[in-house]
């Protein structure tokens, strides 16, 4: 019986250098920041204002600053993949196989997880109750609870870089590789329990947000009054809702099979490896609409208030969402076309594949017809979505022909399908993000993001990007497959090279970015926004002050059509002021940080085996629950008073 | 029916004319926590769908073990569901109790319920111990892994369900039918009814027909 179960000294990699001082940097990096924090002063500050809040604009930034630094991390992955296989001709690179295995596989999930997911959550946390015109979520507590869970999966698997190992099997740890006959290490658990952790905190977060847009809207806010964000955040939170607890399932069997050895997926005993295939991306699939769909909200906003014309097709955008929501669960099958599922089948999801790009179609017609004849403004969110449609119409295209089930014979795992991927994940999903961390930048924190930084970031991400990716596509062609260590065809270098100049190009974008953020925040005041609405927006969000008084809204807006805040300022703006009431207040409370703490422990407890831990950090993260449960007041009453100072402060008219 | 007309604040003309009920602003707080935990509970069932799918595929994976046929004893399982439904029962009768702000009638049946819910629990238990006993348990085949998940998951949400239960009793003890421990009655007896209908798909699906096949 050991106290430390499967832990021991062993498990800090003494031998390989490059994580070690990978993770001591990372370690001396977060307790130096929190040295400073505590011996500056600013502890209480960030426990009062930031950690325990559950103001959904805080816990909104919080998920996006999450998004930020896992990029770096994701990307350092990406950086040493790209360079090592442009130097790993007849030779072994400067990353040993396990290490390298590990490298792509936590850049997948890392990207995924803990990247795609709080950088989209994070945005619709941030806009949708502003959009709706209602002061906070439905559940604000839950919501803290579902931040903090995501977190907790991050810092698991960062932890992972230090002691033990990571993942060697690929983002989605198919099985039997992934059993514990082949994988004996602690990698897969870190991957399971990481992802279950943070599973549980996304579908909180999709309950949460569906419940608040089906339920709470500002009067006179139907269904189709909604912002076009609002419906693909509905979508896109439907399909959390409906695919996850697919995921949270077999992660558990995949758990079972590894802890208690059940046969789920093992190759004897009448185990079935290709049920997880199956099983996993009946989630997977749906997944990937779960991040596009706010994305594609994103673009709609920044497309119709950049082409100073109301959205093209507002109903028809709407229908296609929905079109999107229910056939992302009739697809799955293309992932695994070579499985031997038969032609029939085959066939049938093929035909649904190519069936799903007509609603797609849709959209990039509705965009493009808003532009058409408006009159077109170049900022920086405008760019990123220009850059979509063009990359994300190529991308769409190479995903019509993998899904035709004969071609994806010759390409099933090759480069072509990795070049795919990253065309519409990083021309979609990244370049929606960023688009929506442009334009919602000044609504957050009152300034303006600097836009010649900002351009110069578009550029070099977006030459970046097709000098990495376009290259990718030829090596497919060339039969290059995915994730190879080394290789010895002389003819696949030069294009490796020229896709590692890309990524380098993409990391010049990056250090753009950061020097954007350092620069405005230095210059914040020439790039205040006292008016709070500086892209001259249509809809609700910029109807409140930048940064938004912590209720939102003084007075709970009254929809009388689409485009609320259009219809608005031209109305009421410089009218009489409102009449105020008092305002009932969600309580912070220190109930997310703090489970997110006991959930952190038995996450780690789980992985090393140490079984005491893992139930004292069960009942901890229970006990927390009880606490919350029986505490008296929930809600604060602000004062009509206090409500008209706050908010005609927030406007630059002191009372 | 009204023509809907276009006015000038609605470009595409969708409002439909003037405001309904429908869309009169946010629902009460009790329509909101209830709404969001019938969302919880359909992303439960979902989950469940998953574990039934499993057992689907693998139910004739047995790898020269043991089938249902031959281990399942309906006797028991009979028992074990009488159980459970008369739980739901007694359940309804405590949300009556807490409607009518019945303290004392309020706890009987709470209690009634646990006594209910911890035999169901007791008799799955042993019949699972029964199974490891006679070299059947979840690492003899496949069918016998998805069916240890199966049942296992609704026996470990019938146990979160008990232990919410027992919450639920001291938290209406100690603070008596305030309004937002009444909302959380209404979430504990939506998910313990929820816990009954999946139960019911579990019992035809896996010992009904397992024991016919």
């Amino acid at each position: 019986m050991n106290l430390l179960g499967k832990l021991t000294w062993a498990a800090i990699p003494w031998d390989s250098p490059l994580p070690l001082f990978a993770s001591a940097a990372a370690a001396l990096a977060i307790l130096g920041t929190l040295g400073w924090v505590v011996a500056r002063g600013h502890f209480p500050y960030l426990w009062k204002e930031w950690l325990t809040s559950v103001d959904h604009k805080r816990i909104g930034v919080m998920y996006t600053v999450l998004a930020l630094v896992m990029l770096l991390r994701g990307f350092t992955d990406a950086l040493m993949m790209r360079s090592h296989q442009a130097i790993a001709l007849h030779s072994n690179g400067y990353l040993p196989p396990e290490h390298y295995n590990q490298v792509f596989s936590s850049h997948g999930t890392i990207m995924i997880f803990f990247v795609a997911m709080p950088f989209m959550i994070g945005l619709m946390n941030f806009v949708v109750p502003l959009q709706l015109g209602i002061r906070d979520v439905a559940f604000p507590t839950l919501n803290s609870v579902g931040f903090w869970l995501t977190a907790t999966g991050a810092l698991l698997v960062n932890i992972s870089l230090g002691v033990g190992e990571f993942s060697r099997t690929g983002w989605l740890p198919y099985p039997p590789l992934s059993e514990l006959a082949y994988s004996p290490g602690v990698g897969v658990d870190y991957y399971l329990w990481a992802l279950q952790i943070s599973g549980a905190g996304t579908l909180l977060s999709g309950i949460n947000l569906t419940t608040t847009i089906l339920k709470t809207r500002a009067p006179g806010m139907s269904l189709l009054r909604m912002p076009m964000f609002c419906w693909t955040s509905l979508a896109s939170n439907l399909l959390i809702v409906a695919a996850f607890p697919v995921l949270t399932a077999t992660l558990a069997m995949l758990i079972l099979d590894r802890y208690l050895g059940f046969h789920f997926f093992t190759n004897d005993h009448g185990g079935n490896m290709m049920m997880f295939m199956n099983l996993i991306w009946a989630w997977g699939h749906p997944e990937v609409y779960i991040l596009i769909l706010p994305a594609f909200g994103i673009f709609s906003e920044v497309v119709s208030t950049f082409s100073s014309k109301p959205l093209f097709g507002y109903r028809s955008m709407v229908m296609a969402t929905m079109v999107i929501c229910v056939l992302a669960f009739m697809v799955w099958l293309h992932h695994f076309f070579t499985m031997g599922a038969g032609g029939d089948v085959n066939a049938f999801f093929g035909i649904m594949t190519t069936i799903i790009a007509v609603p797609t179609g849709v959209k990039v017609f509705n965009w493009m017809f808003t532009m058409y004849g408006g009159r077109v403004r170049f900022d920086v969110p405008m760019l990123w979505a220009i850059g979509f449609i063009v990359t994300f119409v190529i991308g769409g295209m190479t995903g019509v022909i993998l899904a035709i089930p004969p071609i994806d014979f010759l390409l099933h795992n090759s480069l072509f399908l990795v070049a795919h991927f990253h065309n519409v994940i990083i021309g979609g999903v990244l370049f929606g993000a960023f688009a929506g961390y442009h334009y919602w930048f000044p609504k957050a924190f009152g300034f303006r993001l600097h836009s010649g930084w900002g351009k110069a970031a578009f550029w070099f991400w977006l030459i970046g990007f097709y000098v990495a990716f376009m290259p990718l596509y030829v090596l497919g062609f060339f039969g290059m497959t995915r994730r190879m260590q080394h290789y010895d065809v002389p003819d696949w270098q030069p294009w490796l090279i020229v896709a590692s100049v890309g990524a380098g190009l993409i990391a010049i974008g990056i250090g753009c970015l950061i020097v954007q953020l350092v620069t405005s925040i230095r210059d914040r005041k020439e790039l205040r926004d006292p008016t709070g609405d500086p892209w001259e927006g249509r809809t609700l969000e910029w109807a409140v002050p930048s940064p938004p008084p912590v209720f939102n809204f003084a007075v709970l807006p009254e929809v009388s059509g689409e485009e609320a805040y259009w219809a608005m300022k031209h109305a009421v703006r410089g009218g009489p002021e409102p009449s105020y009431g008092a305002i009932e207040l969600p309580r912070n409370s220190p109930t997310g940080v703090v489970c997110a703490f006991f959930a952190t422990v038995m996450g780690f407890a789980l992985i090393w085996h140490i079984w005491w831990m893992a139930i004292a950090g069960l009942f901890g993260a229970w006990a927390t629950f009880i606490v919350f449960a029986w505490r008296d007041h929930s809600e604060e009453i602000m004062g009509a008073d206090e409500v008209r100072h706050t908010d005609l402060g927030a406007r630059g008219q002191p009372a | 029916m009204s023509v809907a007309t276009a006015s000038p604040d609605d470009p595409h003309a969708v409002g439909h004319g003037p405001r309904t009920e429908a869309h009169g602003g946010v629902a009460s707080k009790r329509i909101i926590v209830g709404y969001g935990f019938w969302i919880f509970l359909v992303s439960d069932i979902i989950m469940f769908a998953a574990f039934f799918a499993t057992y689907a595929v693998l139910s004739g994976a047995t790898a020269g073990g043991p089938s249902g046929k031959d281990l399942f004893d309906l006797q028991t399982t009979a028992v074990e569901t009488g159980c459970l439904l008369l739980s739901s029962f007694t359940c309804g009768m405590a949300t009556i109790a807490a409607h009518v702000r019945r303290q004392g009638w309020f706890q009987a049946m709470m209690a009634a319920t646990f006594v209910l819910g911890a035999a169901f629990i007791a008799i799955e238990v042993h019949e699972l111990a029964g199974f490891v006993g006679r070299g059947a348990g979840p690492d003899r085949s496949a069918f016998l892994s998805a069916l240890f998940a199966l049942v296992g998951c609704h026996g470990v949400h019938v146990t979160a369900g008990l232990l919410w239960l027992l919450t639920m009793m001291a938290q209406v003890y100690a603070k008596d039918f305030r309004d937002d421990i009444m909302r959380r009655i209404l979430c504990w007896t939506l998910f313990w009814h929820a816990l009954d209908i999946i139960w019911v798909a579990l019992f035809t699906l896996v010992y009904l027909i397992g024991s016919a096949a």
